[in-house]
């Protein structure tokens, strides 16, 4: 059985169309993910999908129950880890999980034993009775995701769950999420705009001006890539352009200033490249597709990290948790 | 709704009103800062004015009420009134950190966690007017058990509906900058309108009106009706300082029922606007 089927789910904010008919199932115990720009949608998707939007047009479900009628069944089946931190600094780390072991009804035998064993794996355990406001934002991070397994969720949804972190505490992170797979059988669902972390999952939906533009496997989607990605930069791109059509057949196009094509064998095409332009080269580059290729090739655009700066996100969590366009 | 479903509701109701009470209970420098300004108002604003301001002198030939016994029932009022509304909209934080969150994805209604805010905010706001309560005998009021008994709930009362119409703007604010025009274009009308600082009689028309639609001035007659009797001052006198209501005198009974449905109004709209958020 799919764990979460998605049925032309549509979501408008006035006259923006954030979702626009999206339909996918992912299936038990499966890592999915959800690429894509700040502002494709990705967030609102995961709103509907946790009861806390109400869908415009179309169904989903979670776990069997339909995000609409069933909201309280759905919640206890999901747990969440959002990008900006949803703990109460005023309280210990061991209250909030009492708190959260509480709202969703756990039995306090059960609770202890299962925060006991959270904090543990999350190395919180001798942190347990400190305020959260003296917590680093890794420890708070690490923190959601022992409150959020706490209730036992068959699938646990992750909104750029390492957004604003360093390098090292996005690894470690990772490294929790990844063995959580393992241990709790929890099927996890999490949107990203990190290439490299998109790469961890089982099967990534691309999405895009709230479109799903593509859905298959990490090395599926590099696949529809044609070979290797050869990136140049030379004084006359156009000039090249024309070269390189007349010469080996093979279309390119520029793109800020750099001329890309695609070749089956990218290392042996190189010398072949290089003396066959007349003009002078400044640059060659050549890599395996990357999702960012794929990315690029789909939609015409590049996923800018650096357009996820922390005021862009706030901003569009702002209008998507604290109001309709208001 | 099935059984579980309310034993739910009822869960979750109690879990956020035992985090704003753990909240309130830990930060004791708020418990002190709070009490700061009801000590200010009552022992020098008061006692300034009690010379300047001689209310109900003459009125029944009695000897007069001093000012500071007046407003002592209304700096109870005040403490009600900042802290229950205070204490509500402590959801425009939870907003602003993300706590809120949690608490909407959890498994429970709407409807039990407005409730239980509103729960929170008046039993902090009435712990805290206890507090206030305490200075009683030092502006010569004795604390007896039947006034203890009297002012306590409807000191509740009066917390549980603002409260209420704390939950309801914080559900409609968005941002932290608004708190400041709420502030001052409601709290503050609020206040000085229910009575807590001057007698509601006498007065133009356009502001008697506006002081008859306060909800608060039918929290602060009454509790002045038995702090007054408590402390001896002749029924003639507390009669003339005391609300009135088409030129009639409003029983306490009948003011419980006015707050009553003022506080059931509130607990409607706050529901409904809370609810009502994405």
């Amino acid at each position: 059985m799919d764990i979460v089927e998605v049925e032309r789910l549509v979501r408008r904010y006035g006259p923006l169309t954030a979702v626009d008919g999206i339909s996918f199932q992912v299936g038990a115990g499966e890592v999915f993910g959800f690429l894509g720009p700040n502002g494709a949608g990705k967030s609102t998707t995961i709103g509907m999908l946790c009861t806390l939007l109400r869908p415009t047009e179309g169904r989903a479900t979670v776990n069997g129950f339909d995000v609409g009628r069933q909201a309280d069944e759905v919640r206890r089946s999901i747990g969440l880890i959002f990008q900006d931190p949803s703990l109460d600094n005023y309280l210990t780390a061991q209250e909030n999980l009492d708190f959260h072991a509480f709202a969703y009804d756990v039995p306090s035998f059960e609770a202890r034993e299962r925060s006991n064993e959270l904090l543990e794996m999350v190395e919180l355990a001798d942190r347990r009775n400190d305020l959260v406001k003296t917590f680093s934002g890794g420890m708070k991070r690490r923190l959601e995701v022992a409150r959020g397994l706490l209730h036992r969720p068959r699938i646990l949804f992750l909104d750029e769950p390492t957004l604003g972190l360093d390098p090292q505490t996005r690894g470690h992170i990772w490294r929790y999420i990844l063995g959580l797979r393992e241990r709790e059988g929890v099927t996890l669902f999490l949107t990203t705009h990190y290439m490299d972390e998109a790469e961890n999952c089982d099967r990534i939906a691309i999405i895009d001006h709230g479109k799903i533009v593509a859905l298959d496997t990490p090395s599926n989607l590099k696949a529809c890539v044609g070979g290797d990605v050869v990136v140049l930069k030379t004084d006359d791109n156009a000039h090249a352009e024309q070269e390189i059509r007349a010469r080996f057949g093979l279309e390119s196009e520029t793109r800020d200033g750099e001329l890309r094509l695609e070749v089956p064998r990218g290392d042996e095409f190189i010398p072949a490249l290089v003396r066959g332009l007349s003009g002078r080269i400044a640059s060659v580059d050549v890599h395996r597709p990357t999702l960012d290729d794929v990315f690029l090739k789909l939609t015409g655009r590049a996923i800018r990290e650096e357009d996820a700066s922390s005021t862009d996100s706030m901003r569009q969590m702002s209008r998507i948790w604290m109001g309709r366009g208001r | 709704m099935s059984g579980k479903r309310v034993r739910a509701n009822l869960r979750g109701a109690y879990i956020v009103w035992y985090r704003d009470v753990l909240r309130y209970w830990r930060d004791r420098t708020r418990i002190a800062a709070a009490l700061g300004q009801p000590v200010l108002y009552l022992f020098i604003f008061g006692t300034g004015l009690s010379s300047a301001f001689a209310v109900g002198r003459g009125a029944g030939g009695g000897a007069g009420l001093d000012y500071v016994r007046f407003m002592f029932p209304g700096v109870l009022a005040m403490t009600v009134i900042f802290t229950s509304i205070f204490s509500a909209m402590s959801i425009v934080w939870d907003r602003e950190f993300g706590f809120l969150r949690e608490i909407l994805v959890a498994p429970m209604s709407r409807t039990a966690v407005a409730f239980g805010k509103a729960l929170g905010g008046s039993t902090v706001a009435c712990f805290q007017a206890s507090i206030v309560l305490l200075l009683a005998p030092l502006v010569g009021i004795p604390l007896t058990p039947s006034l203890v008994l009297t002012v306590l709930p409807l000191l509740f009362l009066m917390a549980f509906c603002l409260s209420c119409v704390g939950i309801a703007i914080a559900s409609k604010m968005r941002t932290m900058e608004a708190f400041q025009v709420v502030m001052n274009f409601f709290l503050m009308p609020l206040l000085f309108l229910s009575g807590a600082f001057f007698p509601l009689t006498g007065l133009p028309v356009w502001l008697e009106v506006l002081t008859r639609i306060d909800p608060a001035a039918y929290g602060v007659d009454p509790i002045r009706r038995a702090v007054l009797e408590a402390a001896g001052v002749d029924p003639a006198v507390v009669r003339a300082v005391g609300l009135t209501l088409f030129g009639e005198t409003v029983s306490t009974g009948t003011e419980v029922v006015i707050l009553g449905a003022f506080a059931l109004l509130a607990l409607t709209l706050a529901v409904r606007w809370f609810s009502a958020q994405e």
